[in-house]
C-alpha cells in the first residue's frame, strides 16, 4: 500500500502540471481528484442518457414494441440510479467541490487528501458494479427507490448487486462529506471569517451536513432490505408480517435530502457565475446564508411528503404539508437574490450566463410545481404520474444539470487556460434548453391526465403528446455533441484565456491558470469581499 | 495521515503557514461517528416504529432474559474505564501499563463477544422466526460488529504503544485517543440499545 502510493505520487509529481497520467493514478491533489470526479461523472451521464434515450423511444407508441416489458423496467432503474447516484451527486458535489473548496478557504488541498482520493477510487468501480448488474439475470427492476414488496419478489441477483453498489457509493458520499466539512470548518485560512466565505462553500457545508446525517440511514434500510433478499427475513416483507411503509419512511429520510445535496451545490455555484458575469455584488449574501442552513433544517423534517398515499395518518400529512411549503420561503429568497443580483448589472450574454439564466427559469418552474405537490389533494391526484417525473426533471436536469454545463463554461479557463467556443456553447444552450422543455413541459399535462409513470404503455389517446416529448429528448440526446466537439476542440486549440478572463474576484482566479499544484505560488490570498463588484477599476483588479 | 505523508505534503509542511494549524483528525473522526449513529438511528426508529403498530403474531415467541445482557452492560462500561487508564498511563509515559489496560480492555471485549454468542445460542428465536427476532439479531449483531472491529483495533494499537520501537507514544497519542473515542462512542450505542431492546 505506502509503495504503491509512493510510487504513484512521485508519478504525479514528474507529470506535473501537463502530464494526462496523474488523472488515472491515486492522486492526493485535490484539482486532479474534482477533474476525475467530473470526468467519470460525465461517462456515466452518457450511458444514463443513453438509457433515457431508449425509455423516449419506447414511450414513442403506445404499446412496449421497442423492448419488453421487464426490460424496459431495468432501463428505467438503471437510468434513475445511473444520473443520481454517479452523474449528479458525484459532480455536483464532488467535482466542484474539490476543485474550488480550498481555493476558497485558501489552503492548498482539502483537509484529508487521502481519504478524498478513497472516496474517488470507490466510484468506478462500484459504477462498474451497477452497469454490469444490468446484464445478470434477473437485473434490478424495482426503479431507483428500490421500493418493497417489488424489489424483494422480483428477480434477485440484479437487486444484490445494485445495493452493494449504492452501498459503496454512499460510502463515498459520506468520506466525501466528513472531508468538505473539516475543509471549510477547520482549514480555512487565518483571518479569513465564516461570513466571508464565497456561497459555494457554505452550500457544500450544508449539503455536507445533510451526506454526513442522512446517507447512514439509507445504507442502514439497504443493509436491513438485502437481508429481506438473502436471508429471507421480514423487514419489509408483508407476508413475513413486515412494513413496507418502514422502508418508505428510512429511504425517503435519505431520499429527501438527496434531492438537496443535488441542488443545493447548483444553489452555490450559480451564485459564484452570476455576479462574475454580471458585474454585481451578490444581493443578499446573509440571507442567502441563512436560507441555505433553513434548507438543510427544513429537508430533513419534510420527507414524508412522497409518501402522502401511502396510509399516512392525517395529522402526518399535515406536518408535512406544512413543512414543505416552508421550504418555498428560502427557496423563494433565494431566487429573488439571483434576480436582483442580475438587476442592472453589466451582463454578459455567454454561454455560462446562459445556462444559469436558464437554471433560473427552470428551477422556478419546477419550485412551482414542487409547491402544488406538496398539497394532499392535488399529490393524491397526481401521484405516481408523468406530472412527478415532469417536476423531479425540472429541479434535477433544469436545474442542477444546466448548473453543471454552466459550470464547466465557467471555469474552463481555469483548469485548462483555454477559453470555450462561445459560439458552440451558445448552440449546445440553445438545444437543451429548447430540447428539455419540449421533453418535460408536455408530461406535466400528461400527468394531469392521468398517465402513470414506470410503466412501458400507456392509452394510445397520450401517444401525440408523448412524441413531442420524445423529440424533445432527441434535441437533448443532439446537444451533447455541440458541447463534446467544444470540450476537444477547445482543449487541443482553444485561445489563451490569461489567468483571469472574466475579471474575477473570487480566489481561484487568484492564481495561474491552470493553477500550480499546490494552487498558490506564495502565501495564500486574504479575500475578505469575494463579490465586490462594482468598485473603481483599481480595486477590482 | 502523518507516517504515509508523501514528499509533496512534506514540502508543503516547510513551504506553508499551514503547520501551525490545529490537528482535526478527531474532528473528522467525531463528523464520522455522527454518521455511523446515524445508522443505529435508522435501525431504532425502524424497531419503535415495529413495536408501535407491528402486532406480534398468535405463537411467534419474542422473549429476552435479563442477565447476560446486564453482564454486557457492566463489561463494556468498565471497558471503557480501563481504556481511560490506558490513556493516563500514556500521558505518564509508562507505555508497558498502557499496554497493560489495553490488553485488559481487549479481553473485556472479547467476553463480550462470547456472552453475546452464548445469549444467541440459547434464545428460544431464530433470525427469521418474526420481524421482533430479525430485529434484535440486525441491531445486536450490527453493534456486535462494531465492537469486533473495536477490539481488533485496540489490539493493534497495544502492539502499536510497546516501548521502545512502538509508533505510539506520548507525543503521538491520536490512534490511541481515536481508537478511545470509538470505543466510547460503542459503549454508549449499547446503552441506549440495552435500554430499547431489553428494558422497554
Amino acid at each position: 500500500m505506502t509503495i504503491s502510493i509512493d510510487s504513484k505520487d512521485s508519478n504525479t509529481k514528474s507529470l506535473q502540471p501537463k502530464g494526462w497520467l496523474r488523472y488515472f493514478s491515486f492522486s492526493l491533489d485535490h484539482k486532479v481528484i474534482g477533474i476525475q470526479y467530473l470526468v467519470c461523472g460525465f461517462l456515466f451521464y452518457l450511458i444514463g442518457g443513453t438509457l433515457a434515450s431508449a425509455i423516449r423511444i419506447e414511450l414513442a407508441s403506445p404499446m412496449s414494441d421497442f423492448m419488453p416489458r421487464d426490460v424496459y423496467n431495468q432501463v428505467l432503474t438503471l437510468h434513475g440510479t445511473i444520473m443520481i447516484f454517479l452523474w449528479i451527486v458525484p459532480v455536483v458535489n464532488g467535482a466542484f467541490g474539490n476543485y474550488l473548496i480550498p481555493f476558497y478557504v485558501g489552503a492548498r488541498d482539502m483537509a484529508f487528501p487521502r481519504l478524498n482520493a478513497v472516496a474517488f477510487w470507490l466510484i468506478p468501480p462500484s459504477g462498474l458494479m451497477l452497469v454490469a448488474s444490468y446484464f445478470v439475470e434477473g437485473a434490478a427492476q424495482a426503479g431507483w427507490t428500490a421500493y418493497p414488496p417489488l424489489s424483494i419478489t422480483t428477480p434477485q441477483s440484479g437487486q444484490i448487486i445494485w445495493i452493494m453498489s449504492v452501498l459503496l457509493l454512499g460510502g463515498s458520499s459520506i468520506f466525501g462529506g466528513i472531508n468538505f466539512i473539516a475543509t471549510i470548518i477547520k482549514l480555512r485560512r487565518p483571518g479569513l471569517k465564516l461570513m466571508q466565505l464565497p456561497m459555494y462553500c457554505w452550500a457544500m457545508l450544508g449539503t455536507s451536513l445533510l451526506v454526513v446525517l442522512s446517507t447512514p440511514v439509507l445504507a442502514g434500510t439497504l443493509i436491513l432490505l438485502s437481508f429481506d433478499i438473502v436471508a429471507h427475513t421480514g423487514f419489509f416483507n408483508p407476508v413475513l408480517g413486515g412494513n413496507v411503509v418502514v422502508y418508505q419512511h428510512l429511504f425517503w429520510f435519505y431520499s429527501h435530502p438527496a434531492v438537496y445535496i443535488m441542488v443545493l451545490p447548483a444553489f452555490g455555484l450559480v451564485s459564484e457565475i452570476l455576479p462574475v458575469h454580471s458585474r454585481k455584488p451578490l444581493f443578499g449574501y446573509t440571507t442567502m446564508v441563512f436560507s441555505i442552513m433553513g434548507i438543510v433544517v427544513l429537508g430533513l423534517v419534510v420527507w414524508a411528503h412522497h409518501m402522502f398515499t401511502s396510509g399516512t395518518p392525517p395529522w402526518m400529512r399535515l406536518f408535512f404539508t406544512i413543512a414543505t411549503a416552508f421550504i418555498a420561503v428560502p427557496t423563494g429568497i433565494k431566487f429573488f437574490n439571483w434576480v436582483a443580483t442580475l438587476w442592472g448589472g453589466k451582463i454578459s450574454i455567454n454561454s455560462a450566463m446562459l445556462f444559469s439564466c436558464g437554471f433560473i427559469i427552470n428551477f422556478v418552474f419546477g419550485g412551482i410545481t414542487g409547491v402544488a405537490l406538496a398539497q394532499v389533494p392535488f399529490d393524491i391526484h397526481v401521484h405516481d404520474t408523468y406530472f412527478v417525473v415532469a417536476h423531479f426533471h425540472y429541479i434535477v436536469y433544469g436545474g442542477t444539470v444546466f448548473i453543471i454545463f454552466s459550470s464547466i463554461y465557467h471555469w474552463f479557463p481555469k483548469v485548462t487556460g483555454k477559453l470555450m467556443s462561445e459560439k458552440l456553447g451558445i448552440l449546445h444552450f440553445a438545444i437543451t434548453f429548447i430540447g428539455f422543455n419540449l421533453c418535460f413541459a408536455p408530461q406535466h399535462w400528461l400527468g394531469l391526465n392521468g398517465m402513470p409513470r414506470r410503466v412501458a404503455e400507456y392509452d394510445p389517446q397520450f401517444q401525440f403528446v408523448n412524441q413531442i416529448s420524445s423529440v424533445g429528448a432527441l434535441l437533448m440526446a443532439i446537444s451533447t455533441i455541440p458541447f463534446l466537439v467544444n470540450i476537444f476542440l477547445s482543449i487541443k486549440n482553444g485561445k489563451d484565456s490569461g489567468d483571469n478572463p472574466w475579471n474575477a474576484l473570487t480566489p481561484e482566479w487568484l492564481t495561474s491558470s491552470p493553477p500550480p499544484v499546490e494552487n498558490w505560488e506564495g502565501e495564500a490570498p486574504l479575500v475578505e469581499e469575494p463579490y465586490g463588484y462594482g468598485k473603481p477599476i483599481s480595486q477590482e483588479n | 495521515m502523518t507516517t504515509l505523508d508523501s514528499s509533496k505534503e512534506i514540502k508543503k509542511n516547510k513551504s506553508d503557514a499551514s503547520e501551525h494549524h490545529e490537528d482535526f483528525r478527531m474532528f473528522g473522526l467525531i463528523t464520522f461517528l455522527i454518521a455511523d449513529g446515524m445508522t443505529f438511528a435508522g435501525f431504532f426508529a425502524a424497531y419503535l416504529t415495529y413495536k408501535a403498530v407491528n402486532p406480534l403474531p398468535d405463537g411467534a415467541i419474542y422473549e429476552l432474559e435479563l442477565p447476560i445482557p446486564t453482564l454486557n452492560t457492566i463489561l463494556l462500561l468498565v471497558s471503557s474505564a480501563t481504556f481511560h487508564k490506558a490513556g493516563k498511563a500514556l500521558l505518564k509515559n509508562k507505555n508497558s501499563d498502557t499496554q497493560k489496560w489495553l490488553i485488559v480492555t481487549a479481553l473485556l471485549g472479547i467476553t463480550f463477544l462470547i456472552c453475546q454468542l452464548f445469549e444467541y445460542f440459547n434464545l428460544p428465536f431464530g433470525l427469521t422466526d418474526n420481524l421482533f427476532a430479525s430485529t434484535f439479531y440486525a441491531l445486536t449483531g450490527f453493534h456486535g460488529l462494531h465492537v469486533t472491529l473495536g477490539t481488533l483495533m485496540i489490539l493493534i494499537i497495544s502492539w502499536q504503544t510497546r516501548p521502545k520501537e512502538g509508533r505510539i507514544t506520548n507525543q503521538n497519542m491520536f490512534p490511541l485517543e481515536a481508537v478511545e473515542l470509538y470505543w466510547h462512542f460503542v459503549d454508549g450505542i449499547w446503552v441506549i440499545l440495552f435500554i430499547i431492546l431489553y428494558l422497554l
